[in-house]
C-alpha cells in the first residue's frame, strides 16, 4: 500500500448501542468513525453519554450490519398483517370473567 | 418498481409526514438539498466551538470555564452527530472536511464575528444559542430519519447552552455599571447577526416552498425571525438591557413586535467571505486537519499492526 493511498483511508464507520440502565436492552444511539474497537467504545462515551445516558456501550462496525431492503417490506411483513387472533384482544369474553 | 412509481410512493410518505429512511429511496434534488443542509449545519457546529474557544483559558472562575469547555464540547458532539446523518446519505466524512476548508460548502455566518468580550460568552449563548434553538426545535421533525433523530439529541442538550449565556448575561446586568456596560455593549453587538441567522427574508428566499414541501424546513425564514423577536423582548427586559432598535414596538393590531431590518448588505457580504473573521476561521479549521493527519495515520497504522500481531497469535 502506497503512503497515499493510505493517508486517504478513512477510519472506519462503527454503530453506538447503549444500554441506558440495568435490565433495559441495548439501544442504537448512533455511529462515529474510530480506528479501532477499543477507540470505538472510547468516543462512543464522549459522544453519547456525556450526561449519563448510559451504564453499558455496544460498538460493532457498520460494515458487519445487515439489513432488511426497504422495498421488501411487503412480502416480509404482510403475513403477520391477517393473523389478528395472535392478539389477546381478538377473544370476546364475558365481562365477569378475571384473572385473564 | 418503475421510477415514477417510486417518485409516487415518495410523495405519499411526504403527505402522510413519515419518515424517509437511509435505504430508502429519494429523488436526487431531496438528497443533495439534505446534504447540503446537514453538512452545513455540522459544519456551523464545528466552527462555532472556535468563538467561545476563545474564552475557554480566560474564563473568570472555575465554574464559568467548567461550563464553558462543557458547552464547546457539546458542539463537537453535536457536529459529530450530524456529520454521522450527513454520511448516511452517501458522502464521506473527508469529503465533507474538504468542502468545508475549499468553502463549497458553507457554515452559519454568525461565527465569523468576533468574540472580544466575556460578555459575549453570554451574548452568544443567549441570543445565538437562542435562534439555533428557534430554527432547529423543528427539525425535530423533519422528514429524513437521521437528520430528525440527531436533532432530537441535540435540541435536547442546547438548553442547557442557552440558559447558561442568559444567566452570565444576568449576572453582568447586575453587576457594577462597567459590568452592565459590557452586557449592553455585547447586545448591540450581536442582536443583529442573530436576526440575520434565520436566513434572508422570504421574498429572497427561492428553495423555501420545495423545502416545506419535504419537511426539511417546517417555518419560514420570517416567521422563525418573528417568534425570535417576540420571545426575546421580553428576556431583555428583565435583564433590564435595551435592543438597539429604535423601530421596535409592539403592535396590537398582529399581537406581534414591529421591528426594523436587518443590514442585509452586510449578510450577504460576510456569506461572500468578507466578514471580520471569515479567514481566521477557515485558516483554524485547516490547520487543525493537516495537523491533526498524522494522529489519524498513526492511529490506523497501530490498530493494523495490533490485528495482525493477534492474526499471528491465532495461526
Amino acid at each position: 500500500m502506497s503512503q497515499k493511498a493510505d493517508s486517504k483511508r478513512e477510519w472506519p464507520l462503527w454503530e453506538v448501542f447503549i444500554r441506558s440502565k440495568a435490565g433495559l436492552d441495548h439501544k442504537h444511539a448512533g455511529s462515529l468513525h474510530a480506528a479501532d474497537a477499543d477507540m470505538a467504545i472510547e468516543n462512543a462515551r464522549d459522544v453519547y453519554t456525556r450526561r449519563m445516558e448510559g451504564i453499558s456501550i455496544w460498538v460493532v462496525e457498520s460494515k458487519y450490519i445487515h439489513a432488511s431492503d426497504p422495498g421488501d417490506a411487503e412480502i416480509l411483513y404482510e403475513p403477520a398483517n391477517d393473523k389478528i387472533y395472535r392478539h389477546p384482544t381478538f377473544y370476546n369474553l364475558p365481562d365477569e370473567l378475571t384473572h385473564m | 418498481m418503475t421510477v415514477h412509481s417510486f417518485q409516487e410512493h415518495f410523495d405519499e410518505k411526504m403527505d402522510k409526514d413519515q419518515a424517509i429512511e437511509a435505504k430508502d429511496w429519494m429523488p436526487d434534488d431531496y438528497r443533495k438539498t439534505l446534504i447540503r443542509q446537514i453538512a452545513q449545519h455540522a459544519h456551523s457546529e464545528i466552527v462555532g466551538m472556535l468563538p467561545e474557544g476563545n474564552w475557554i483559558t480566560r474564563a473568570p472562575n472555575l465554574r464559568r470555564k467548567a461550563i464553558l469547555l462543557a458547552k464547546v464540547q457539546d458542539e463537537a458532539g453535536h457536529g459529530l452527530y450530524l456529520y454521522s446523518a450527513a454520511e448516511s446519505l452517501g458522502i464521506s466524512r473527508d469529503d465533507m472536511m474538504e468542502q468545508l476548508h475549499s468553502g463549497k460548502q458553507k457554515y452559519s455566518s454568525i461565527f465569523n464575528y468576533p468574540t472580544i468580550s466575556w460578555a459575549d460568552m453570554g451574548a452568544v449563548g443567549w441570543l445565538v444559542d437562542g435562534a439555533a434553538i428557534m430554527n432547529q426545535v423543528p427539525l425535530c421533525r423533519t422528514s429524513y430519519g437521521p437528520y430528525a433523530r440527531a436533532m432530537v439529541r441535540i435540541c435536547k442538550e442546547e438548553s442547557f447552552h442557552q440558559r447558561q449565556g442568559y444567566e452570565i448575561m444576568l449576572t453582568l446586568a447586575n453587576g457594577t455599571e462597567v459590568q452592565k456596560k459590557m452586557a449592553q455593549d455585547s447586545l448591540n453587538r450581536w442582536w443583529w447577526p442573530s436576526l440575520m441567522m434565520f436566513g434572508p427574508p422570504d421574498a429572497d428566499s427561492p428553495h423555501t416552498e420545495q423545502s416545506m414541501r419535504w419537511r426539511i424546513k417546517r417555518f419560514t425564514n420570517d416567521e422563525l425571525r418573528q417568534r425570535f423577536v417576540d420571545v426575546t423582548v421580553e428576556q431583555a427586559r428583565i435583564l433590564g438591557l435595551t435592543i438597539p432598535d429604535k423601530d421596535l414596538k409592539w403592535n396590537e393590531a398582529t399581537g406581534h413586535y414591529d421591528f426594523g431590518t436587518p443590514d442585509w448588505n452586510e449578510f450577504y457580504n460576510i456569506l461572500k467571505g468578507n466578514g471580520p473573521c471569515n479567514k481566521e476561521r477557515l485558516d483554524t479549521r485547516r490547520k487543525a486537519w493537516e495537523e491533526g493527519q498524522w494522529v489519524r495515520e498513526a492511529a490506523l497504522a497501530y490498530s493494523d499492526k495490533r490485528r495482525q500481531r493477534k492474526e499471528k497469535k491465532a495461526a
